[in-house]
């Protein structure tokens, strides 16, 4: 599964997505999730918490690992998926559909920032040694 | 299956039945305790109703289900599944040890308590430190009284604005989740491309907000952390203190104290590195030790030893000091040591444990536990080798091992789609209890493998032939690792299902007497 080319990336292998209305809808890559393997657990922000870019605000947990999930930019939350609440493996099954919550960014320009697919499919081929 | 599900209504186990409870006859009369019928329970409990033959058959067919250290090579990473010498459960277990009552007056178990101080010294040489409590009792436990220690000391000193415990991304899951516990905040910071920690990282992390750096050395990646004088620097520069997690302390035991590398405090599971029984939850023994500063905030009860005999009715003299004279042993309490963090269990820790743990000690003496850390080390570095020669990929070869080593799991896995945990499965076949797989998450399908001191040559090289068998399978049969175990009393479970659906409540069927 290639990454989508209307997405931004991070690092931390989170996506972004730009909502018609300006906020963000965050989720993890499909590398991330092959990387952890069968999702059993999903904890989201607080809606209405403000985040720092970098910061921690969620957990995936899967059979093999809990990861974080970081803030990609500065903003506030403004609305999560409780679907995943009872159907974590919705990430496994579809990482780009299956968004974990969304921000209202600070700043646009950080979204604008971020990787593209290409920029983040160097990060994902420097990790597969 | 539980004993439960082989209750028959009816049945009945004379040989463990009082006789005076056999005759009662009907619920709780007949009964002569002195408790007020008033008090008496009604009803029955629910028990199962068992003959003993059934019993027997039970638990005989669950110990045969066991995959255990005492059946097969069990190099469990992480974890020093080592052999947990006989002679320390028939010893722990003289019915003195057996029959003494928390509650009984120190008086009467000057031995006991003098088995625990020997015990608390032991560990002050090994570790470095200035004082140990035995109390904590499992891993996690030690962990938790180690971070409240030092949050106690930034207290006392009112220093109020340290919130933040640093843990490098090898760590134990456990260490982030102790600072947690304990009211901190974790930073977590990366490890460099040798396994090490990343000293800039570090630097850029550590400040006045930082209260203590937790560390494993050797690591989880199975390496020891050259640059730990420079990391003990940063850290007590800033006003920070270092925790040891003595889960690899077996790699280092009798070489190289934690002390010596400057750590404040640290923890040791004496069901890894002194050989207690270990496995299915416990019960462990997560003993803490603690540099000068530390000492207020130990733990109770500490044992002490006094150069006075002991005094009471029924005391027992338990031993002489140095020139011969009556010495007493008790409880320090909190009048002894006002700031102590407090209790961690109603009475001593898990005594049974401790008391195995110091004629695991006792045996070895201090020229063994030198053995046990070159042993250690030498099997790991043997078994790295022979696995690196034969194709497998480690993860840090250029490295000498610790008492651990990581293979990498992923040119297998990209070539035939057969995955670390396929492996893994497949050696359950093999009659090997899998090494610790996917940990740590820093390396792609990973097995983290720890042999133990207590293994010998032969075995380590049957492991390897084993491990070459599989990745042959890998290529020619796929199918057949794919669907290991095949020999075991279960196959492969449903892992994932298992931890969406949590189900660890017993229901009572129909042959369970409830009322």
């Amino acid at each position: 599964m290639s990454n989508p080319s209307n997405l931004r990336y991070t690092a931390s292998h989170e996506w972004v997505k730009t909502e018609a209305d300006g906020t963000i809808s965050i989720g993890i890559t499909q590398h991330a999730q092959e990387l952890l393997g069968d999702m059993v657990f999903v904890e989201n922000p607080a809606v209405g918490r403000k985040l720092k870019a970098r910061e921690e605000c969620a957990v995936v947990e899967s059979v093999k690992a809990a990861a974080d999930v970081y803030a990609p930019v500065s903003g506030e939350v403004v609305a999560v998926n409780n679907e995943l609440d009872s159907a974590p493996e919705k990430i496994n099954a579809d990482p780009y559909g299956a968004w974990m919550f969304r921000m209202k960014p600070d700043n646009a320009a950080d979204v604008a920032a971020l990787m593209d697919a290409a920029a983040y499919q160097v990060v994902v081929d420097s990790e597969a040694h | 299956m539980l004993i439960f599900e082989r209750s028959h209504p009816g049945r009945r186990n004379a040989a463990q039945a009082p006789h005076h409870a056999a005759a009662a006859g009907g619920p709780s009369t007949g009964l002569r305790t002195g408790i007020p019928a008033a008090l008496l329970r009604q009803d029955r409990p629910q028990l199962p109703e068992a003959s003993e033959m059934d019993a027997v058959r039970h638990y005989t067919r669950l110990s045969q289900k066991n995959f255990s250290i005492d059946t097969h090579f069990y190099p469990l990473g992480s974890c020093t599944m080592k052999y947990n010498p006989r002679a320390c459960n028939t010893l722990a277990m003289l019915p003195n040890f057996l029959a003494r009552h928390p509650l009984a007056p120190e008086a009467t178990g000057q031995g006991v308590l003098a088995c625990l101080y020997d015990l608390q010294e032991i560990l002050k040489d090994v570790s470095g430190m200035a004082g140990v409590s035995l109390m904590p009792m499992a891993g996690a436990q030690g962990e938790f009284a180690g971070i409240a220690m030092i949050r106690a000391y930034h207290d006392a000193r009112g220093d109020k604005g340290r919130s933040e415990i640093i843990v490098p991304d090898a760590a134990h899951g456990t260490n982030p989740a102790t600072a947690v516990m304990c009211g901190y905040t974790v930073k977590e910071i990366p490890t460099d491309a040798n396994g090490d920690v990343d000293l800039d990282a570090l630097r850029a992390a550590t400040g006045p907000q930082t209260a203590g750096l937790m560390l494993t050395n050797p690591s989880t990646l199975g390496v020891f952390e050259k640059q730990i004088q420079a990391i003990q620097k940063i850290i007590h520069d800033a006003g920070g203190l270092l925790y040891y997690d003595g889960a690899n302390l077996n790699a280092i035991l009798g070489k190289v104290k934690p002390g010596d590398m400057g750590f404040d405090v640290i923890h040791m599971n004496l069901h890894k590195t002194f050989s207690t029984p270990h496995g299915g939850g416990g019960p462990g023994a997560g003993a803490v030790g603690v540099a000068q500063r530390l000492l207020p905030f130990l733990p109770l009860p500490v044992v002490e030893k006094f150069p006075s005999p002991p005094a009471g009715e029924g005391a027992q003299r338990a031993g002489e000091g140095a020139s011969g004279e009556a010495v007493s042993y008790r409880y320090l309490t909190e009048q002894d040591l006002p700031q102590s963090i407090g209790h961690l269990s109603a009475f001593s820790g898990n005594i049974g444990i401790l008391l195995r743990a110091y004629v695991y000690a006792r045996m070895l003496g201090a020229e063994g536990m030198h053995r046990v850390a070159e042993f250690a080390t030498l099997n790991a570095n043997y078994l790295m080798a022979e696995l690196h020669k034969a194709g497998f990929t480690v993860a840090f070869p250029q490295r000498r091992a610790s008492h651990e080593f990581i293979v990498s799991m992923k040119p297998l896995k990209d070539a035939t789609g057969i995955s670390a945990m396929d492996v893994a499965k497949r050696l359950l076949d093999k009659g090997y209890h899998p090494p610790t797989t996917y940990f740590p998450t820093l390396v792609p399908e990973c097995l983290l493998i720890e042999p133990t001191e207590t293994e010998s040559k032969k075995t380590l090289d049957a492991f390897v032939a084993a491990m070459k068998e599989i990745r042959d399978e890998a290529h020619a049969t796929p199918e057949l690792v794919k669907g290991a175990p095949h020999t075991m009393p279960v196959r492969r479970l449903d892992d994932v299902k298992a931890a969406r659906e949590l189900d660890l409540t017993w229901k009572p069927t129909a042959n369970t007497r409830t009322a």
